[in-house]
């Protein structure tokens, strides 16, 4: 059965696109046929991220209008044979999206992949809640400073609130990643601390990732993180691969032990 | 410079509980209507002047019949002050307005034949006294124990949520994030932290309280006087702390 995860923020700018490629990626590295999307519209990027931004014929906006099939609209990575992308119309603006319409989608992508990773739009509009409506799992993208925190909190409430699962009165798995995490300014304190982060948002930690200049080298390339061997994909690579259930333990940039090793470090201190 | 004597006093808006009198209908309304007028026959005045709600939860009427019933009623001298139930389709403009959250209080039984005085024998369990006026009998009432509804949520309240919990207490077990507000007609316990407002009492209760296990709020208020955190001693901060309501004052003091 198909996963279905939302890669979400509320706050714009803090990574929702790098991620969605890096994890869409990671995942299809494993052998496992990934489809991400692109819910953005009006402000398509991941076709530029994910470098297929010259190959767009048919988009999301047609297959929700029906004036094209599936089939027509994927596109997929030159890269990596199970990897596909759906993107987003940059002519049209949201309200071209339909509850319908997207439900439709959703459930034909479902059938033919195993991972569907759809890439919210920033803020708390219709586009947002229309990405995140039929997600089994969110990832909800954090810079580690206050306002990305708070306008996380306030998207993980959504999550509880508008989504089909909460609506069914099941659970919605949410996970945090945390983007753009600099160990030097955090030693500093400019920067809230991981610890800070969680206890805010008090949901599980699925990564963290440290600020790289690789991360903007590699969206500029129009290549996915996780395709080039740095720091940042092997975080994200680690992350796709909690994602998919497995068990590694976490490690925050710059500190040599994990940090349940430190957590425990401390209690024997 | 402003004046502080012209500046605009704040508006308290307060919550208030009544008795009132509720009259479920029941259908055929002909029939039900005789019923009562025989009652009314029996005890003359025995609605007048009291505030009667119409139930009608558990009957399906129409919006003009509902009119109907109601204009009924007004020509029998019971004046409706609001109705328990009913669909937003099934009030017309004009009609009384919508009730909710109502809570059970004893049984009031319409008076027996024969008797001279509008009188009401009190609930089960109270002294019979049926030389005593009806009004007498409403405080017996009142007095039953009544069970304060409490509100507990096991998740955390994240920004832009809002609790509303006029009824009583409000538990949370979690945090209450900031951009997050709790509206309770009680007290309200946050056994994380409250970066959020928490608005205590908010129905007219100065005795309510808020506790909280790390202040960090942005604002709490106890029957509507607020306080913002900034204002408070700076040592509570991120402390265990209740607040409650001195006269006019908030007060707060770290928990020991």
């Amino acid at each position: 059965m198909a996963k279905v995860i939302v890669v979400t923020s509320g706050k714009g700018g803090v990574g929702k696109t790098t991620s969605t490629a890096a994890l869409g990626a990671a995942l299809a590295q494993r052998g496992e046929k990934v489809a991400v999307v692109d819910f953005d519209v009006g402000l398509r990027n991941l076709d530029l991220v994910m470098g297929a931004e010259r190959r767009v014929v048919y988009d999301l906006i047609n297959v929700v209008q029906g004036d094209a099939k599936l089939a027509q609209a994927l596109i997929r990575d030159k890269r990596l044979d199970t990897l596909f992308l759906l993107p987003a119309s940059q002519t049209r603006d949201k309200d071209n999206l339909t509850a319908e319409g997207v439900a439709t989608v959703m459930d034909e992508l479902r059938q033919h992949f195993d991972w569907v990773v759809c890439d919210s739009p920033a803020g708390i509009e219709r586009g947002a809640t229309l990405a995140m409506r039929h997600a089994d799992i969110a990832v909800v993208v954090t810079n580690p400073e206050v306002s990305s925190v708070r306008d996380s909190d306030r998207i993980i409430g959504l999550l509880d609130a508008k989504t089909e699962r909460a609506e069914k009165g099941q659970r919605i798995d949410k996970h945090l990643l945390l983007t753009r995490y600099d160990p030097i300014r955090a030693e500093r304190g400019d920067m809230l601390k991981v610890e800070d982060v969680l206890e805010i948002l008090s949901i599980p930690l699925l990564g963290i990732i440290p600020e790289s200049s690789d991360v903007l080298r590699a969206s500029n390339l129009g290549t996915p993180v996780t395709l080039v061997e740095s720091a940042p994909s092997s975080a994200y690579r680690d992350a796709a691969r909690r994602l998919a259930g497995e068990a590694i333990p976490i490690t925050v940039p710059g500190e040599k032990r994990g940090i349940f090793g430190k957590l425990f470090g401390r209690r024997a201190a | 410079m402003t004046d502080p004597t012209l500046a605009p006093k704040p508006i308290r808006l307060k919550g208030r509980s009544f008795l009132a009198l509720v009259l479920s209908p029941e259908q055929p309304f002909d029939r039900w209507l005789d019923g009562l007028d025989d009652l009314a026959r029996r005890s003359t005045g025995f609605f007048l002047g009291r505030p009667i709600v119409l139930d009608v939860e558990n009957i399906e009427v129409g919006k003009a019949e509902l009119k109907t019933l109601v204009d009924e009623l007004s020509s029998r001298g019971v004046r409706i002050m609001g109705i328990e139930g009913a669909l937003p389709s099934q009030l017309a403009p004009g009609m009384p307005p919508a009730m909710r959250g109502g809570r059970p209080a004893g049984d009031i039984a319409a008076p027996e034949a024969g008797e001279a005085t509008p009188a009401a024998a009190p609930a089960a369990g109270a002294t019979p006294a049926s030389d005593e006026p009806a009004v007498a009998a409403l405080p017996a009432v009142l007095a039953q124990p009544r069970t304060v509804p409490s509100l507990i949520l096991e998740e955390p309240v994240r920004s832009g949520q809002t609790i509303i919990f006029p009824e009583g207490d409000v538990t949370v077990l979690g945090s209450v994030s900031s951009g997050a507000e709790i509206v309770a007609g009680g007290s309200i316990h946050v056994y994380g932290a409250l970066r959020g407002r928490a608005l205590a009492g908010s129905v007219g209760n100065a005795d309510a309280r808020i506790f909280c296990r790390k202040l960090e709020a942005e604002l709490v208020a106890i029957d509507g006087l607020y306080k913002m955190v900034d204002d408070m001693d700076a040592r509570l901060r991120g402390q265990a702390v209740q607040v409650w309501l001195e006269g006019d004052a908030i007060k707060a003091q770290a928990l020991g």
